[in-house]
């Protein structure tokens, strides 16, 4: 992975630039001794890894105000940071970059019920959204799997989505406003609690910009009641035909479900072994929840079992309790950590018409064969969001570059089936050089163009999302 | 009229074009405030080109009527969850609306407080840009973070960035029951009160509107659940034992009346044919109340819960003016489509959005910059 050579002027005027900053910060805000700056080289993407020249924590819309005028001024890169918690390296730094962490902007500033909003400072987890509501019966929706940890900033640079997207949508249906500091270090405010901002839906393109637009600082966000309460039922299949079928059958059949998880058998063997969640041994497993009262979940659930019966499931698991839930929910949960014990793993992220399933599921066994790279599969199938999970092995010579080919051949399979190279994760540098297989030239132009706008110097985490010979020209100016 | 029938022929017209009136069906009048004087109308780029209702996607030419949209929906027991306004009757204009038309106004309806807005149903744009490019972005599925969202950037920009050619739309199954719970006679702040109340509550409220003048004169507040039958009474008797706190509260069962009841909130029916402006406002719920209050109307309705208000006044009247000390923007829909003022931040990024997407400004110049 080519990442832009570092600007041999910027590095030369280190000490400057850290003294500058140093005037604009508290004590200790400004981090910049080669040992000091290891700690942010590198984000959940861990196979990259670069120390930036410096990261500051700045404690306020102000100070993150401050900081970019500085960098602006004297044409330093910017590579700002959420949690860090990017699987795509949206956050991985360049050597010649300030990172501006929003750590330390972590406040809830509003809560109002009657309105249905909350306002927090951007570096607050997401998790702890839920947390300031949660107690008053209010929840926030987006649930990406990293939510103890990551930053609502980096939910809204990655428009980040989870489990429970079918029925709640992802951050960008979730976000009412943001203030922002532009890389000109001007301050600027979208939205706010209402609906449909006038003007162009900036915030809509905000949304999902992987930082490369401006510094969101502050987020007002929806919050929901939260429902009476919830349940799964988990089904079991011989063919993973059968399984997709079966899912588009229980969404057209008027059932909303909050959430539809599948499971294929490598996946199910090895998360058996980790977690013993008592799965089936089944070619296909689906976890399907849905919400409401007690009465509601059952009358929801027979619908969902009555539909399965049609492909004759080879097992059906309706949770009666929290604890069958708990059960049924443990395998999937774990799914992750499982593959993590037996092998290292790459997750991917692609998504594909719902539609597109069996034969997705098939070309990509084809290829792990091919490859001689086993794969598990398990993602959000009421959405189309796959995760397959390519097992390799990092100790081995060329290991990591055959997993990241296949990784590769899969993503492209989603794009040729009529989706996308990520449904939740983003680009980052991860899947940057493989744009140009979702998009022509002029419709990467055209993304270009609202760069130019809202960063015509080109700092703002500049070499992400978009090939690096796309924007070469752009970066250099 | 400049009808192209295929997206290299929009993109050939656009190039070959000076300043032009873009427009769909023509039906909502915004495209009234641009001086351009020869018309770019979709209505020759027709079709539903995909439609997976196992999938909850379709994917349809711009010029598309919403008519054959529906129906084709509405044979496969499905529909666009973010219930899209008529504007014909409250503006006197007619014509078939497109679906173009409804991304590019990005127009929604009562349910937008639970389903989304147009915007967060569209999943996928293709379109012709000022220069004559054709540009996609986005795709037809539900969940894409590929690159920036364009498709936003499209919804509600009237035509003024690009002309769309094609739109994917997610779309969600049609509810099988509905029930609508009626308190008579509430002041504006009481019924956003029992609407606060109700959107608050666990019971998926998919519509909550208040008309100072109902159908037989009184006020009359209106709160909507939808969905399978025993799940839809449960919830209309949950809400209407909360709402009593309120006052006396009857349910409303029929599903023509709801359906009649929602069109007349929807579309504002009950100002197509009287007098005055009408302006739409969106604001924060509570603040709904008090705005009526600084603009004093002649008539107001309030939608999602008291965050959409729409307001019919003396023609001329000015309610940027008092509504500035609102957070919220307020649009004049008859009477001539007025938009709030932008900050100075927004208006710069806005303005130079403009310039890149349509650098010499032949897109429906002055409709929006």
């Amino acid at each position: 992975m080519q990442m832009p050579d570092p600007d041999a002027l910027v590095l030369s005027r280190k000490a400057e630039i850290v003294a500058r900053l140093q005037a604009v910060l508290p004590e200790g805000s400004v981090i910049h001794e080669d040992a000091e700056t290891r700690a942010y080289e590198c984000d959940a993407l861990t196979a990259y890894r670069c120390p930036p020249m410096a990261a500051v924590l700045p404690t306020s819309t102000d100070e993150v105000a401050a900081v970019l005028r500085i960098c602006h001024e004297m044409d330093v890169p910017v590579v700002p940071r959420g949690s860090g918690t990017s699987l795509a390296g949206g956050a991985l730094p360049t050597a010649d970059c300030v990172i501006v962490g929003v750590a330390r902007l972590n406040d809830v500033l509003e809560t109002d019920y009657d309105n249905r909003f909350i306002r927090v400072q951007s570096g607050r987890t997401n998790l702890s959204v839920t947390g300031a509501v949660e107690e008053d019966g209010f929840f926030y929706a987006p649930d990406p799997s990293s939510q103890l940890a990551c930053a609502i900033a980096g939910n809204i640079a990655m428009n980040s989505g989870g489990a429970h997207c079918l029925k709640y949508g992802v951050t960008t249906n979730n976000l009412l406003g943001v203030t922002m500091v532009m890389m000109d270090g001007s301050v600027i405010e979208i939205g706010g609690p209402y609906l449909d901002a006038g003007g162009y839906d900036l915030l809509g393109v905000i949304c999902g910009s992987e930082g490369q637009l401006g510094i969101v600082t502050e987020a007002v966000l929806k919050i929901l009641p939260k429902p009476e309460g919830a349940r799964p039922i988990l089904m079991g299949f011989d063919e993973n035909e059968v399984a997709g079928a079966c899912v588009s059958d229980i969404i057209k059949a008027g059932v909303l479900p909050v959430a539809i998880e599948f499971m294929d058998r490598p996946c199910i063997q090895a998360t058996e072994a980790f977690a013993g969640a008592g799965y089936p041994d089944v070619e296909a497993l689906l976890i399907v929840e849905v919400e409401g009262s007690d009465a509601e979940i059952d009358s929801q659930l027979a619908k969902i079992a009555q539909i399965a019966r049609r492909h004759n499931p080879v097992e059906l698991r309706e949770s009666k309790s929290a604890e069958e839930s708990a059960k049924i929910w443990a395998g999937r949960k774990a799914a992750f950590g499982a593959m993590g014990q037996i092998n290292d793993y790459m997750c991917l992220d692609g998504t594909i018409p719902v539609s597109e399933l069996p034969r997705v599921l098939r070309r990509i066994s084809q290829m792990s064969g091919e490859y001689g790279l086993d794969v598990a599969n398990v993602f959000h199938a009421g959405d189309g969001n796959m995760h397959p999970l390519i097992l390799f092995d990092a100790n081995k010579d060329g290991d990591l570059e055959k997993c990241e080919a296949l990784g590769a051949d899969i993503l492209r399979l989603c794009v040729e089936v009529g989706g996308c190279l990520t449904g939740e994760h983003g680009v980052g540098v991860e899947k940057r050089d493989l744009m140009g297989d979702q998009y022509t030239d002029a419709d990467m132009e055209a993304q270009l163009r609202v760069k130019d706008v809202f960063d015509p110097k080109w700092l703002l985490n500049s070499a992400k999302v978009f090939p690096l010979h796309i924007t070469a020209h752009r970066r250099a100016a | 009229m400049l009808i192209p029938t295929t997206e290299a022929e929009l993109s050939q017209a656009v190039r070959d074009a000076g300043a032009v009136r873009v427009i769909g069906g023509g039906t909502r009048g915004y495209a009234d405030r641009t001086a351009a004087n020869e018309i770019l109308s979709t209505r020759g780029l027709s079709g539903i080109s995909l439609y997976e209702p196992g999938a909850l996607t379709l994917v349809a030419a711009s010029g598309t009527p919403l008519n054959d949209i529906e129906a084709a929906l509405e044979a496969e027991g499905q529909m666009l969850a973010f219930e899209p306004m008529d504007h014909r009757a409250l503006l006197g204009t007619d014509g078939a609306p497109t679906i173009g038309g409804v991304a590019a106004a990005n127009i929604s309806g009562p349910r937008r407080i639970q389903a989304g807005a147009a915007r967060d149903a569209m999943l996928g744009v293709r379109f012709v840009d000022g220069r004559g490019d054709i540009i996609k972005n986005g795709g037809r599925v539900m969940k894409n973070v590929t690159g920036y969202d364009l498709v936003k950037l499209m919804a509600g920009s009237f035509g003024t960035l690009g002309v769309m050619s094609e739109v994917s739309l997610k779309v969600l199954p049609k509810p099988e029951a509905a029930a609508v719970c009626l308190i008579e006679g509430l002041s504006d702040e009481a019924a956003v009160r029992a609407m606060a109340a109700a959107l608050g509550s666990p019971y998926d409220v998919t519509g909550a509107a208040h008309l100072r003048t109902g159908l037989d004169g009184a006020p009359v507040t209106m709160i909507r659940v939808e969905g399978f039958a025993d799940m839809v009474a449960y919830r209309s008797g949950k809400l209407r034992e909360m709402l009593s706190a309120f006052g006396d509260v009857a349910a409303e069962l029929d599903p023509e009346r709801i359906k009649a009841g929602w069109g007349y909130v929807r579309d504002v029916v009950g100002f197509a044919d009287q007098p005055g402006d009408v302006w739409r406002v969106s604001v924060k719920p509570s603040d709904g109340p008090k705005v009526v209050e600084a603009v004093a109307p002649l008539d107001a309705v309030y939608d999602w819960g008291g965050g959409l208000v729409w307001m019919r006044v003396a023609n001329g009247a000015d309610v940027h003016a008092a509504v500035r000390g609102f957070t919220g923007h307020a649009t004049r829909v008859r009477g001539g489509a007025s938009f709030s003022p932008h900050a100075d931040g927004i208006a710069a990024l806005s303005r130079g959005l403009k310039a890149q997407f349509d650098p010499m400004g032949k897109l429906n110049p002055g409709v929006m910059i």
